[in-house]
């Protein structure tokens, strides 16, 4: 099966993602926007390496859940304690550096 | 004359998978679609991070189907199983009715938002719908002994000090998270002692052995049901603040008729033995109930209480 078709589900899925990231404020669906958009680059790294018979890209997309696992621990827990301060998990609430 | 028949018969073989995976394909693809619209498009939290779990699970099928069964089950463990389950974990923390607020922040946010999605979707598909992509090689060659063989080859050979660096980097993110969600507390804990004498001075006298238990009856035996009062009124005090405000709880009313329809009894006779049951366990704190107004002493109890049992708990 030609590649084409997965390319086209994971331009999809990543562009889906980043207007979750964009239209809501909710910082926990923004962060799993992100997670989306991180699984679409997965899933073109799997199929360029199926398209090149090279494994490297599967290593790749490991790697990216490797690291996409260590991003969600750390930003969970400034999530969690931004809403212990503020009360709030909206990305809106969170402008004291702001003039 | 032998190579040339190999290559027929994988022809073969490929062509019949290829129709396999097409049909895998477009059943997968639209779910997995579904799964990210609906996590942008949902307005609880909860329903967004299930509807993100589909399109994992749908994405590690295709990952299998992709020739990396690796990555397929690393997939469902760690997304599916340890991430999702980390964000359900840290919505209900966070409060489960905390959904967005509609309202714009920025003037014309949302339309420019939406153009932008549009014209980068009109710009990868062309991308990649009109690039001159070959037939895939398969990982067949790459891979002989196996997917998970050549890929613990690779990892722990070509790559294992971008392994070690990961490593690194898993350990400092769980220090790092234990260090940000640390609190250090700045008052003294108070003993259960205090509290039990604050609850004397500064409370209502007939709260002071506790608040009364939510109600409990033949059929029924849950916390989102208030207990009825010797004279059949709910004790309103008696259900948790939290599940009042999600609007969780029942109506002592709303039960009393459910039960009056499906005893045998008369529904008056039945909300007086009911309501003889709650009293029981908290005696103390009941027979200092009199008929008067029982829902209103209870109110301004109720709102510091799980504050402060929050404030310790953490």
């Amino acid at each position: 099966m030609s590649p084409t078709p997965y390319l086209v589900l994971a331009t999809l899925l990543f562009t889906i993602g980043g207007a979750g990231v964009l239209l809501r404020r909710n910082a926990l669906v923004a962060f799993m926007s992100v997670e989306l958009m991180l699984n679409a680059a997965n899933l073109a790294f799997v199929t360029f390496a199926r398209m090149h018979g090279n494994l490297d890209g599967q290593i790749m997309a490991f790697f990216v859940m490797v690291i996409a696992a260590a991003e969600v621990v750390v930003g969970l827990a400034i999530i969690v304690m931004i809403f212990r301060t503020r009360r709030s998990a909206s990305v809106d609430d969170a402008s004291l550096l702001k003039l | 004359m032998s190579p040339l028949a190999a290559v027929a018969a994988q022809v073969g073989e490929t062509t019949a998978s290829t129709a396999g995976e097409e049909v895998l394909f477009w059943i997968i693809a639209p779910l997995a679609v579904i799964g990210a619209l609906g996590l942008v498009f949902s307005r609880k939290a909860v329903h967004g991070a299930l509807f993100l779990a589909v399109t994992m699970i749908g994405l590690a099928i295709l990952y299998i189907a992709l020739e990396a069964p690796f990555l397929g089950v690393v997939q469902v463990v760690v997304y599916t199983g340890a991430i999702m389950m980390l964000f359900l974990f840290v919505i209900m923390l966070i409060g489960v009715d905390a959904s967005d607020s509609r309202v714009e922040t920025i003037r014309g946010q949302r339309g420019a938002a939406a153009l932008a999605v549009f014209g980068v979707i009109v710009l990868l598909v062309a991308v990649t719908g009109r690039a001159a992509l070959p037939d895939p090689v398969g990982t067949a060659q790459a891979a002989p002994e196996g997917n998970v063989y050549a890929i613990a080859d690779l990892i722990f050979g070509r790559y294992v000090w971008a392994f070690e660096t990961v490593a690194a980097v898993l350990i400092t993110a769980a220090v790092g998270a234990m260090a940000l969600t640390h609190r250090e507390r700045l008052a003294r804990r108070h003993s259960q002692r205090e509290q039990s004498e604050r609850r004397f001075r500064e409370g209502d006298p007939k709260d002071a052995a506790g608040m009364p238990v939510p109600g409990v009856y033949a059929r029924h035996n849950a916390v989102d049901t208030p207990a009825l009062l010797p004279d059949g009124t709910p004790a309103e005090s008696s259900v948790s603040p939290v599940l009042v405000a999600r609007g969780a709880t029942r109506l002592a009313e709303e039960f009393a008729t459910d039960v009056g329809r499906l005893g045998p009894e008369p529904k008056p006779g039945e909300a007086e033995s009911t309501a003889e049951r709650p009293t029981e366990p908290s005696d103390a704190a009941t027979s200092g109930l009199p008929d008067d107004s029982p829902a209103a002493h209870g109110t301004e109890e109720t709102d510091d209480e799980p504050e402060q049992d929050g404030g310790d708990a953490r």
